[in-house]
């Protein structure tokens, strides 16, 4: 098991590596001068230089790299629009994307996991075909779309809940329903699949030839069986819920990371957009490795491995 | 239900190609054509879908949205799968070092998640349609290449291609002529799904304000329309409507297409 963990952390990595250059070469790939595309063409030819010299973009590209990095790290890369460091910006951002993110996904699990139950029991039945249409629906659903009909209807028309910003409960139920939808549908149908395959095993008949109830059969051995696809989905999806987060944030003016990166892209403050990019980037590597490092809990074969 | 759904899909793709190519013919009014005094008007006899707050016709320009999403859904997958293509097929074929460093490329290209790179990339090249198609099929791509590699690595190995290889055939032939017919099937599925995410990530970006500008597209009507959620709804509903038809007629056609593919190779 040590190994398998050790070998996992170690191919996490380059991949690290990889993700910050390509963030880093951003701000080369805009067209023209980057200086000129922030600040605008009517700014003086102190800031341009003032501005240079802080992107360290009047030196050579490798020690531009090295710099972009221990900028990060010790405060001094800043925003150019709210003079702060990005990384501060950044770190304070992430809880309430977090947060939304951890919402919509218990309210996917809610949902989805017992649909996807009943639809594997219920298989071929109208509870089956109702469960694959959502999943195909959710999957389809824009989420740009889906924000703004929740607000027309809950918020302007029913006056359940607030329409945007980030305070109580009530306001995280709106946001969270809509970036949850996607996961909530893919989730139903790894639920179902999974489950219809663990329902097949010849353990369980074994089961219930001992006389254990139909319930237990189910609670203990088929879906214990179906977990491991389950948590994979959880895992690969929670991360993508951190970039759907950047258009919910967006509608619900919610004040997170996605939010931040779309003022940072209307300001032009690319040191920002750069800042958010491999936070986002980062998050997603790092929850995709717990993930894999969960499978090691939930699955005996995983743990095996390194001993064979 | 599976001949069905690809019917429905098909005929939804079929819409949206007559609709890109038709445009001029089919859209009542002119999608610049502004009434001022009439903005914000809601449906009418005259104005099927009503007017935007300049006074301009719904219905003519989610008719010419189409175009943007045609073209940017069939340029982002025609360039992406031949690209995936290329690597996978090389990756798969050559193996050892090629790819390794192919499948590292694809491993830190998958370490964005979602629309996070093509946002990015839009940012940074500025909003315009050749930009839009540059962002997503930078990342789109990899699907493909991963796909591609897995079934050369099986296909490699089979009789018909030792056999080309002993009648002298070098690695394009056999990757061009014999390979790229056996791999085709998944990569069909995969374009068709590839279609509608690369429609509804147009959309996303031009909802954001990075799509193509001065061209009418189904995410920048719903960007205008979310300022008028109340008072004029029918421009969020309308174009939001036309995103998600399309995508889940794509999405109905993708799962079609995948199960007569599975079937047709199981079968004897």
């Amino acid at each position: 098991m040590r190994s398998y963990l050790l070998k996992r952390l170690l191919l996490t990595l380059p991949v690290l590596l990889g993700v910050s250059v390509l963030v880093f070469l951003f701000i080369h790939l805009i067209p023209g001068d980057p200086v000129e595309v922030m600040l605008g063409e009517s700014a003086s030819a102190g800031d341009r230089a003032a501005l240079r010299h802080q992107l360290y973009l009047d030196q050579p590209l490798s020690a531009q790299f090295g710099h972009f990095f221990s900028g990060l790290a010790t405060g001094q890369l800043e925003s150019i629009f709210y003079h702060e460091p990005v990384s501060t910006k950044v770190i304070g951002r992430l809880g309430a994307t977090f947060e939304l993110a951890f919402a919509a996904m218990a309210l996917a699990c809610l949902f989805a996991i017992p649909l996807g139950i009943l639809a594997a029991l219920r298989r071929g039945t109208w509870t089956d075909t109702a469960a694959t249409g959502f999943a195909l629906l959710g999957v389809s659903i824009p989420n740009f779309w889906l924000g703004p009909m929740l607000i027309l209807l809950f918020s302007l028309k029913l006056r359940c809940f607030p329409v945007s910003g980030r305070g109580g409960l009530s306001h995280l139920v709106l946001p969270a329903l809509t970036l949850g939808l996607a996961m909530a549908a893919l989730l139903s149908r790894m639920t179902r699949a999974s489950l219809a395959e663990a329902l097949l095993e010849p353990h369980l008949t074994a089961a219930r030839a001992r006389g254990l109830s139909e319930v237990w059969v189910i609670a203990k051995h088929a879906l214990r069986n179906a977990a491991v696809p389950i948590l994979t989905i959880l895992g690969l999806q929670f991360g993508a819920l951190l970039s759907g987060a950047i258009i919910t944030e967006t509608v619900f003016a919610w004040p997170g990371l996605g939010r931040l990166l779309i003022e940072a892209i209307q300001t032009r403050d690319f040191p920002l957009v750069q800042g958010c990019v491999l936070a986002i980037a980062l998050s997603y590597v790092i929850v995709n490795l717990l993930t894999d490092l969960l499978y090691t809990v939930a699955d005996p074969r995983v743990r095996l491995e390194g001993k064979r | 239900m599976r001949r069905a759904g690809v019917v429905v899909g098909a005929a939804v793709a079929l819409l949206l190609v007559l609709g890109a190519i038709f445009a001029p013919v089919l859209a009542p009014y002119s999608p610049r054509e502004q009434r001022l005094c009439d903005g914000l008007k809601g449906p009418s006899a005259s104005h099927w879908l009503g007017q935007d707050k300049h006074g301009r016709d719904v219905l003519s320009r989610l008719i010419y949205g189409a175009r943007v999403s045609a073209v940017v859904g069939v340029a982002t997958v025609l360039v992406s799968a031949l690209l995936g293509f290329m690597v996978g097929s090389a990756a798969g074929y050559f193996g050892g070092a090629v790819d390794q460093l192919f499948m590292r490329i694809v491993d830190v290209l998958q370490a964005f998640p979602g629309i996070l790179l093509a946002i990015a990339l839009a940012a940074v090249l500025g909003p315009s349609l050749m930009n839009v198609i540059l962002a997503l099929s930078v990342l789109g791509w990899v699907g493909y290449a991963r796909l591609v590699r897995g079934q050369v690595l099986v296909e490699r190995e089979k009789e018909y291609v030792q056999a080309a290889r002993a009648l002298g055939a070098g690695p394009g032939r056999i990757v061009f002529r014999h390979l790229l017919v056996n791999v085709s099937a998944p990569v069909i599925v995969q374009a068709t799904f590839g279609m509608a995410a690369a429609i509804l990530a147009e959309a996303s970006l031009s909802f954001l304000g990075l799509g193509a500008q001065n061209l009418p597209s189904w995410g920048g009507m719903l960007n205008e329309g979310q300022s008028f959620l109340l008072t004029a709804p029918h421009l969020s509903i309308f174009p939001g409507l036309a995103v998600l038809v399309t995508v889940l007629g794509f999405n109905f056609l993708g799962d079609g297409l995948r199960d007569v593919s599975l079937g047709s190779r199981s079968a004897p």
